[in-house]
């Protein structure tokens, strides 16, 4: 009976993956969906009727000012303007907009003309000219413009102004503070950890299947596998997953197994001969490392998986780790080790592909598990110090957002404009938004 | 020394790539040093084709499980690779006529655009769909209810799945309607108890806070190891001594 519900739930599965893999961001499709997105966010300019009305120009806009734009390195001046009293919100149907946009020029240091800053859509009033030079002056002048024949007088700025270079940036300050916070805690546990204090760990039953899984790989005669994701060294995922790879070829070492690392980057297939070598050595079988056994593949996404699943259908090894950046692959991987009935061990801090790691893998490292592994593995007490500063960060995570739900419960059910409305934009936009806790 | 050397590197980069995030005049400066890093990843690339090459032509040549893949892998790499260098069928560019190789590589036409999009990008797609089938047997797997927590899970699978269609709509919009006939309630307010709206709720209310507890506990992690190799704590990822 519960297969049959099973059954019945993958077939829906098979129908909604079908129409959902045209929306999947693959890698292979990644550049060119940024190009598009670059053109979505690009500011849409409307289909106007531009034939020129001569002798009627629009309206010009009024107040325009332009003041240094701060927080940047001295080289952009915010210009602002009231709009075009014909710039209006709704034409009426049937109606041609008379403002269609604006035009920003500017005058560099007193010179005698004004050349074209950049422009800005209708009902926009404000503009940042980010090609400015801090040791320079500028004079802002705004025209709002119908059609190239159509043009208002232009409104210029009451006063010249020159962009400073500011040597702090103030929106990140709430980030610098716990960054700081957690950088110390992480510091002062190494430091305690060093100094003898016994730290508890909570046991990752991911982590101690390492052994298991290449124990496994020994009794049988069968090789290990270990996938170092697809990202190259440059991303944190890949370093802490030659972290892992280290640990597990010292084990791989210890008990006498093959250990084969085909990686999709250069420069992660030179990094993994170092670790992989030093673990080797470390573990005083030298003589048994074999460079071949870690080798590159090709950077192409697919192409990749095709050669690691080609080798795990003909190689067939006994236990399989994932530790790293995975996309589209990641299931594909995943569901050939377990056809092949290997032991498989994954760790990724890819949100997206976690589902199918647990789905189709044995132990699963969810996020920070995958980066204390290391760690965990070394059984060293100043790494597990680390992780006890860890827990000093979620605890500050955990209070803010507590704190945060309790004043935004209690500014709904008190209504209105408060203080307490107050405190939570300055949680949400400064400490627990993009300034501070998730830059 | 082989060890310092780069942990010292390591280090002095890290720290004033981080003290950069916050002085407005050096933030350009992580996106020049990843500048570097690609002009180091390029110069790799001839390490990962050498690579490549040696361990299929050793594959060929003891005659291993897969060797006549092998072949296919360098005749497919070495004809690529002489396509894209001499720019097989790319005509000059407008600006230099005479110049037979100022063509892009990936005009429109030319031979190695051709194979891009007649043979990578079919092969990639099929690996891609893959997926489909993928995803049935993992689905298989753990959707099985064999106890509260598979069965919840199954059930939640089921409502987002029946949700994100047409038909949950068009099933659940007569049970709501009946609903309000029985009770006296506005159809309105029931409206929440549809599928599409459940299925909202579990994934921008459920889901979203989960995945931001992930994401805190990934950014927590992904400092308390960048800290521990800058400070070189961890080590590991360097190598050998020797």
């Amino acid at each position: 009976m519960t297969d049959r519900v099973s059954w019945t739930v993958a077939l829906l599965a098979i129908a909604v993956a079908v129409v959902g893999l045209s929306e999947r961001p693959a890698m292979a499709q990644a550049t060119l969906d940024n190009k598009s997105e670059a053109k979505a966010e690009s500011p849409p300019v409307e289909e106007a009727e531009t034939e020129p009305k001569p002798g009627n120009p629009p309206q010009p806009p009024s107040d325009v000012t332009a003041i240094d734009r701060p927080d940047d390195a001295g080289t952009g001046i915010i210009v602002k303007w009231s709009l075009s009293p014909d710039d209006v919100a709704k034409v009426d149907e049937g109606q041609t907009r008379k403002v269609i946009r604006y035009e920003i020029l500017r005058q560099v240091d007193g010179q005698d003309d004004f050349t074209l800053a950049g422009e800005a859509n209708f009902q926009k009033s404000s503009f940042n000219d980010l090609k400015c030079d801090p040791n320079s002056s500028y004079i802002y002048q705004v025209v709002a413009v119908e059609n190239e024949d159509s043009k208002s007088t232009p409104a210029a700025a009451a006063t010249e102004v020159s962009p400073v270079m500011q040597w702090w940036d103030t929106r990140r300050t709430w980030f610098l503070v716990i960054l700081l916070m957690v950088c110390g805690a992480v510091i002062q546990f190494i430091r305690l950890a060093r100094a003898g204090r016994s730290l508890k760990v909570r046991k990752i039953a991911g982590l101690e299947a390492v052994n298991e899984a290449v124990g496994r790989a020994t009794e049988m005669g069968r090789s290990c596998l270990f996938i170092p994701g697809i990202l190259d060294i440059n991303d944190m995922q890949t370093v802490a997953g030659i972290t892992v790879l280290s640990r597990v070829a010292g084990l791989a070492a210890e008990y006498g197994a093959s250990l084969e690392v085909p990686t999709s980057r250069s420069l992660v297939m030179t990094t993994a001969r170092e670790t992989v070598q030093a673990a080797y050595l470390g573990a005083g079988r030298p003589d048994a490392y074999n460079e071949d056994n870690i080798y590159y593949l090709t950077d192409e996404q697919f192409g990749y998986v095709a050669g690691v699943t080609g080798t795990m259908v003909r190689d067939k090894p006994a236990a399989c780790f994932y530790m790293g950046a995975f996309f589209a692959e990641s299931l594909i991987l995943a569901e050939t080790g377990n056809s092949i009935g290997a032991i498989q061990v994954a760790g990724t801090a890819m949100p997206s592909q976690l589902p199918f790691f647990v789905a189709a893998c044995d132990y699963t490292l969810i996020g920070e598990e995958f980066f204390a592994a290391s760690a965990y593995l070394s059984g060293e007490e100043h790494q597990l110090g680390s992780l006890k500063g860890q827990d000093v960060g979620k605890m500050i995570g955990v209070t803010l957002v507590v704190v945060g739900c309790l004043v935004a419960s209690l500014a709904s059910l008190s209504g209105g404009d408060n203080a307490l409305h107050d405190v939570v934009s300055f949680l949400t936009d400064n400490v627990l938004g993009d300034k501070g806790f998730l830059p | 020394m082989k060890r310092t050397v780069p942990l010292v590197i390591a280090a002095v980069t890290g720290f004033i790539l981080i003290a950069s995030y916050f002085i407005p005049y050096a933030q350009s400066w992580g996106e020049e040093a990843m500048i570097w890093f690609d002009i180091l990843a390029a110069i790799a690339f001839v390490l990962g084709g050498g690579n490549l090459l040696k361990m299929h032509l050793q594959k060929i040549s003891n005659r291993r499980a897969g060797w006549g893949f092998s072949i296919v892998t360098i005749s497919a790499f070495l004809i690529t690779l002489f396509i894209g260098l001499s720019k097989m069928g790319v005509n000059p560019a407008e600006k230099f006529p005479e110049w037979s190789w100022s063509g892009d590589y990936l005009q429109e036409g030319g031979g190695f655009k051709w194979m891009y999009d007649f043979i990578y990008l079919p092969l990639a797609a099929t690996m891609f769909s893959l997926l489909a089938f993928y995803i049935a047997s993992a689905a298989f797997r753990a959707f099985r209810a064999k106890n509260t927590e598979a069965l919840i899970l199954l059930g939640t699978a089921f409502i987002v799945l029946f949700g994100r269609t047409y038909a949950g709509i068009y099933v659940s919009q007569p049970i709501i309607d009946g609903l309000a006939s029985i009770t006296g309630a506005e159809v309105e307010s029931l409206m929440s108890l549809r599928l599409d709206r459940i299925t909202s709720t579990i994934t921008q209310v459920f889901i979203l806070a989960g995945n931001r507890a992930i994401t805190i506990g990934i950014a927590l992690g992904i400092v308390s190891l960048s800290l521990k190799v800058l400070m070189g704590v961890d080590r590991s990822y360097l190598g050998s001594e020797e």
